[in-house]
């Protein structure tokens, strides 16, 4: 029999533990939260007056209260836009022929290491490594192209290990009785496997495309030009990107360009906002109608 | 041999093994067309294992290494030439776990017929499958709800009329029943009856009375082995082998 009295006590104790390490955890979101609302709050105060029409539709400009984030705006969507459109074909695809038809053995498992160590590489050596193959080796210059597949280079490896995880998380008891059926893989893989996996997939390529917007140091290394006083209009015209674009203001020693600066990373976070809306609903969507 | 039907499927020493460990060893067995043959034996006695090799379902296991024979209507079906997936369309499993797509009951039944191409009506199709499966009246209103909605019951017999409409030549079961209460269990059970009519079902359970009930054989395997096979009453009732009678009577299990 348990002793009852060492029982109470016992009791009170693990309550009491259980409460502080609730606490702790409270406190540690709010935490997060508080200097979360802290950075957005001081950032709008400075930046809400230079936030207008003007602001979105000029080029950048020596004189504060003609600057503007256009070429900014657009270099970033064109870049976002091209990025999506190498890295998600190449990257679901990879994660499929890996986790759906390669077989397991060594080969395999050494990508599988390297793709995780890439994963975790710093962001400028991509740029490095953009900047030699891309712009020099296959001479496409400080183009969109080679901000966009050097980018894409850097969230591969983060597309392919999140849409792994997607498909691993779908019970093998669905691929047997697809097989079971008569199927082949691709069948089983079209018909089960992606619908199913597929809004896991979006998540982590949400996750990439947001990291993807707000890099800089590829950007500069690949040599994006900080003062572009044109929209780009093919992938071989040279151009900004809105982190450069905020960096540069922010970087001036007058105090109406941190203002502006401020307004930039509102833009920065709007667009970031508005790409993850989209991409959720539409997962959300697609969801509700897979079945 | 037992039966008094044309074997079906037939193994010569057939050996299975994942890496060092021979879980099925020397099986010869003959399993006679239209009928019903259970394969019974204590847990991790390798039940699961010679089943799946009957629809090369091992496949998918990496360490396994499966030598001998094993004759689908007298052709090895281990033979490179042999297209595993049109084996599979006329050798069909229903597993231990009911396992719907996540999609309508309709989807689930169509599926099978509609990417092997089946020129005909596919309304026609789902519904005689699921007349087969003894499900029709239940889901008839309804075809287009999520098939997990289904009980645990409704769902094996979804999945049994899943590979009914591909009219396969042999359905294999794995404890089709094992996650089944009492009463889902009986239907299934009164359905392998109107089954064996057109079908050869191998249907694997460690529940003695359900493979005395509804077989005709019964193979009894212990350890890896097959230990016994013959008409089911005379398993029972007067086992020629120690273990076999053991294990009928609940010695051990
Ligand atoms: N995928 C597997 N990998 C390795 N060993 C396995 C695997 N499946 C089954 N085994 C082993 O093979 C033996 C037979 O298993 P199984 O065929 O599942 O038996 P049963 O269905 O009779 O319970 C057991 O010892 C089991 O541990
Ligand atoms: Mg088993």
């Amino acid at each position: 029999m348990f002793d009852t009295r060492k029982l109470e006590k016992n009791l009170k104790r693990r309550k009491l533990v259980g409460k502080v390490s609730l606490l702790v955890c409270v406190a540690s979101t709010l935490f997060g939260i508080v200097l979360l609302g802290v950075l957005l709050i001081d950032i709008v105060r400075d930046g809400y007056a230079y936030l207008d029409s003007q602001f979105l539709t000029s080029f950048p400009s020596r004189f504060p209260a003609r600057a503007g984030i256009k070429s900014a705006l657009w270099g970033s969507t064109w870049l976002i836009g091209c990025t999506a459109l190498f890295s998600i074909p190449v990257g679901v695809g990879a994660s499929i022929y890996l986790e759906e038809f390669a077989a397991r053995n060594w080969f395999t498992r050494f990508i599988q290491l390297n793709i995780a160590n890439l994963a975790a590489v710093p962001s400028i050596v991509y740029g490095m490594l953009g900047l030699v193959i891309f712009v020099r080796w296959l001479n496409l210059e400080r183009s969109v192209i080679s901000g966009a597949l050097t980018m894409s280079l850097l969230i591969l490896p983060t597309i392919i290990i999140a849409s792994q995880e997607a498909l691993k998380a779908i019970p093998d008891s669905i691929r047997f009785a697809a097989l079971a059926l008569g199927s082949s893989r691709w069948q089983m893989v079209r018909d089960h496997i992606l619908p199913s996996a597929f809004p896991g997939m979006m998540t982590g390529v949400i996750l990439a495309m947001s990291r993807a917007i707000g890099e800089t140091a590829p950007l500069i290394m690949i040599g994006a030009l900080t003062y572009v006083a044109f929209v780009p209009e093919r992938l071989s015209d040279p151009f900004t990107a809105l982190p450069i674009q905020i960096f540069n203001w922010a970087s001036r020693p007058q105090h109406e360009f941190h203002n502006i600066a401020a307004a930039g990373i509102i833009v920065l976070l709007l667009l970031l906002l508005t790409m993850n809306a989209v991409a959720i609903l539409s997962r959300n969507h697609f969801e509700r109608e897979q079945h | 041999m037992p039966g008094e039907n044309h074997p079906i499927l037939e193994t010569k020493d057939l050996n299975i093994a994942y890496g060092t460990l021979e879980a099925v060893r020397h099986i010869n067995l003959s399993i006679p067309e239209k009928s019903i043959t259970a394969i019974i034996g204590p847990s991790g006695c390798g039940k699961s294992t010679l089943l799946r090799a009957f629809n090369r379902m091992n496949e998918f296991i990496a360490s396994v290494r499966t030598t001998g024979m094993v004759r689908f209507r007298e052709q090895n079906i281990y033979e490179t030439s042999v297209d595993v997936v049109s084996l599979r369309r006329a050798i069909g499993m229903v597993f231990q776990k009911p396992n719907p797509f996540p999609k309508t009951i309709f989807k689930n039944v169509a599926w099978g017929p509609r990417i092997n191409g089946y020129p005909g009506s596919l309304q026609q199709r789902v519904e005689e499958a699921l007349k087969k499966a003894a499900l029709w009246d239940e889901v008839s209103d309804k075809l287009d709800q999520d098939g997990l909605s289904l009980s645990g019951g409704q769902q094996q017999r979804l999945c049994i009329a899943r590979t009914i409409a591909m009219e396969p030549e042999v359905i294999l079961m794995d404890e089709p029943c094992s996650a089944l209460d009492p009463i889902s269990t009986r239907r299934i059970e009164d359905l392998l009856f109107e089954l064996k009519q057109r079908y050869t079902i191998v249907i694997v359970t460690h529940n003695m009375q359900q493979a005395a009930r509804v077989s005709d054989h019964t193979a009894f395997m212990y350890q890896g082995e097959l230990i016994e096979y013959g008409p089911t009453e005379l398993i029972f009732t007067r086992p020629k082998v120690k273990q076999t009678e053991d294990y009928v009577t609940g010695k051990f299990g």
